[in-house]
């Protein structure tokens, strides 16, 4: 009796381990699955055409989407330099200033607007960007992915300079060194290549977000100069062409594909590289 | 002796008054601190502003609708007659079924990182599966439109029909398009926050936790299942609750594979559609004010919902790291 209850405990044991280890190999083989398959189908679609020329209209066959690449860099520009310094500050903040209530209400609100759905902010972004001047604009889009970006690059920049070791800190300031003297010459440049780690992630994180443009940056079939005008990019464009009912469209929504993941997943690799290396838990 | 004086000076500022406040001001740390203070203060007022502009610009049908707007069925933006309840039906279905497939694989692929697999294997899989949850929602609508579907109008829907036909969530015709099909799509995304989470947390759990069980003559399995799990219980609950926010709030990947049909309907085969998929097929060319402003009530419920639940979810996971949910 107890021999047979053994034998069942031994048996359940062996057939729940094997279990979890086949649903992480599982889940593992689904990567490369995404891969292969987007490697596959956006190679063979890849052309030369297809990075320097606009679209063509409806239907037609070839084009390119110059103008969306363009449009992508530029709204990532803007997030950039509006959400950076930002988060940036912020982050300084909570790692070298922060009180111990405050700190805690920001730091909690940041994990909380990092986890808001993209589609409200894009809402958000609606309504303080495009309700005012009454027409989309690459502002608009820019504005709403800043505010994707900066609660990324607050919990990081906060992370990096907490690494930092106190006796940096207290040399700088044995030295004759006044507080942000000391943050500003020392404890922020010792952290620098994590923090700017941390951006390079934030940006390769917003890069790929398509609900926040939908109606902000909204879509552009030629190119859009400065910054007041409804503007292409990549993933709006994968969005519609994948939609669409044409098959050369469906091509291109193949090639944007595997150009945007190949830029956030070159950017993630070499990014998480860097952290690991330096032995700081990745965000 | 004069150099000591002006040590003790510099030592000692001003204690109070307007000098000493000028003397900090002149001194620098007063202004870096008020400056990066500012900063930070902007994400809360950031965060305060999207739920008032939410809750202002959805006044119209707020005024109009009431409480009704939750439970009213009808969509009809030609008539103004505004409903949210298929956009609800169709965010918790998907959500929860998202959920019942990812969960378990995720949990138990966690449990293999962080009990089973040697350090250098589990950081290599865990680097990966990071990856995964790095990957834009817009690639998993792709695949999803030239991938699942396929599979599903094909496969996977013809097999569930021949073994569980019977069930009323199984009945109707199978386009590939549909709840089923958002599910599967959304528990791919999940999956990596949920193993991700869930393996810092289980990795958390002292050591001499498992050494007590396995002492006492726990197999490997029983150890993890009754000692380990149960202590790190809060955290993955916390990894749950996370990953249910992502999947509430998934805008892209489930607009692309849902059909897009503001309905109720039992079988899981029909098409559907979410809150977020509302908004982001809609709202660019929303007919009037009152349906912009239904759609920004949708975003506004949209947002607390996922305001309460990553909230839980962070509370559980500090709770977890903290010190063990469970230390009986």
């Amino acid at each position: 009796m107890s021999n047979l209850r053994l034998i069942w405990r031994k048996s359940l044991n062996a057939l729940m381990l094997t279990l979890t280890g086949v649903a992480a190999l599982t889940v593992v083989t689904v990567l490369f699955l995404i891969l292969g398959y987007l490697l596959y189908n956006g190679g063979k679609s890849l052309d030369w055409a297809f990075f320097t020329q606009l679209p063509k209209g409806e239907g037609e066959d070839g084009g390119g989407v110059a103008n969306a690449i363009v449009g992508s860099l530029k709204l990532l520009a803007i997030a950039g330099a509006i959400g950076l310094p930002v988060g940036l500050l912020a982050g300084v903040y909570l790692a070298e200033f922060g009180g111990k209530t405050f700190s805690f209400i920001t730091r909690y609100t940041t994990d909380l607007l990092n986890g808001a759905p993209s589609i409200v902010i894009g809402l958000f972004a609606y309504s303080l960007a495009v309700v005012p001047v009454k027409h989309f604009s690459a502002l608009a889009g820019g504005l709403a992915l800043a505010v994707m970006v900066v609660p990324i690059t607050v919990r990081s920049t906060e992370e990096f300079l907490r690494a930092i070791p106190n006796s940096l800190r207290e040399g700088a300031m044995a030295l004759g060194a006044s507080k942000w003297k000391t943050i500003a010459t020392v404890v922020v440049p010792a952290a620098s290549g994590g923090i700017i780690t941390g951006m390079l992630l934030a940006l390769a994180r917003v890069a790929g977000e398509t609900a926040p443009l939908l109606f902000t940056a909204l879509n552009n079939q030629y190119w859009a100069p400065g910054l007041g005008q409804p503007t292409a990019s990549l993933p709006v464009v994968i969005y519609n062409y994948a939609i669409s009912p044409y098959d050369d469209w469906h091509r291109q929504a193949w090639a944007a594909g595997l150009v945007l993941l190949a830029l956030v997943l070159l950017a993630n690799i070499g990014c998480r590289l860097v952290i690991n290396r330096r032995g700081v838990r990745s965000v | 002796m004069s150099t000591a004086a002006t040590t003790m000076e510099r030592a000692a500022p001003p204690e109070s008054g307007p000098r000493a406040l000028i003397y900090r001001l002149r001194h620098g740390d007063e202004v870096a601190h008020i400056v990066t203070l500012i900063f930070a203060a902007t994400i809360l007022l950031v965060t305060s502003m999207m739920v008032y502009e939410l809750w202002v610009q959805s006044a119209l049908t707020r005024t109009k609708f009431g409480w009704e707007f939750f439970w009213t069925r009808t969509w009809d933006p030609v008539f103004e007659n505004f409903g949210a309840a298929p956009f609800i039906y169709g965010t918790l279905v998907t959500s929860v079924l998202s959920l019942m497939i990812a969960v378990p694989l995720g949990l138990a692929a966690a449990i293999f990182l962080a009990e089973l697999a040697p350090r250098k294997i589990s950081d290599t899989l865990a680097f990966l599966i990071d990856l995964l949850a790095a990957v834009p929602s817009v690639i998993y609508g792709l695949l999803g439109i030239f991938v699942v579907i396929p599979l599903m109008r094909t496969t996977i829907g013809p097999a569930l029909k021949a073994t569980l036909g019977f069930l009323p969530i199984f009945k109707g015709p199978n386009y590939g398009v549909g709840f089923l099909t958002a599910s599967i799509v959304l528990a791919i995304m999940i999956v990596p926050y949920i193993i991700s989470v869930s393996r810092e947390v289980l990795l958390t759990v002292p050591r001499d936790q498992r050494e007590a069980a396995l002492g006492l003559g726990a197999t490997r399995w029983e150890s993890t299942w009754k000692v380990v799990v149960p202590w790190a219980r809060p955290g993955v609950m916390g990894s749950v609750f996370l990953a249910l926010a992502r999947a509430l709030g998934e805008t892209m990947a489930v607009t692309m594979v849902i059909g897009n049909t503001p309905q109720i309907a039992t079988s899981l085969f029909s098409s559907g559609y979410t809150i977020a998929a509302a908004i982001a097929n809609e709202f660019a060319e929303a007919t009037g004010p009152m349906h912009q402003s239904a759609l920004m009530e949708l975003g506004l419920v949209l947002f607390l919902i996922t305001f309460i639940l990553n909230g839980l979810a962070r509370l559980l996971i500090i709770a977890t790291e903290r010190g063990g949910g469970r230390p009986s």
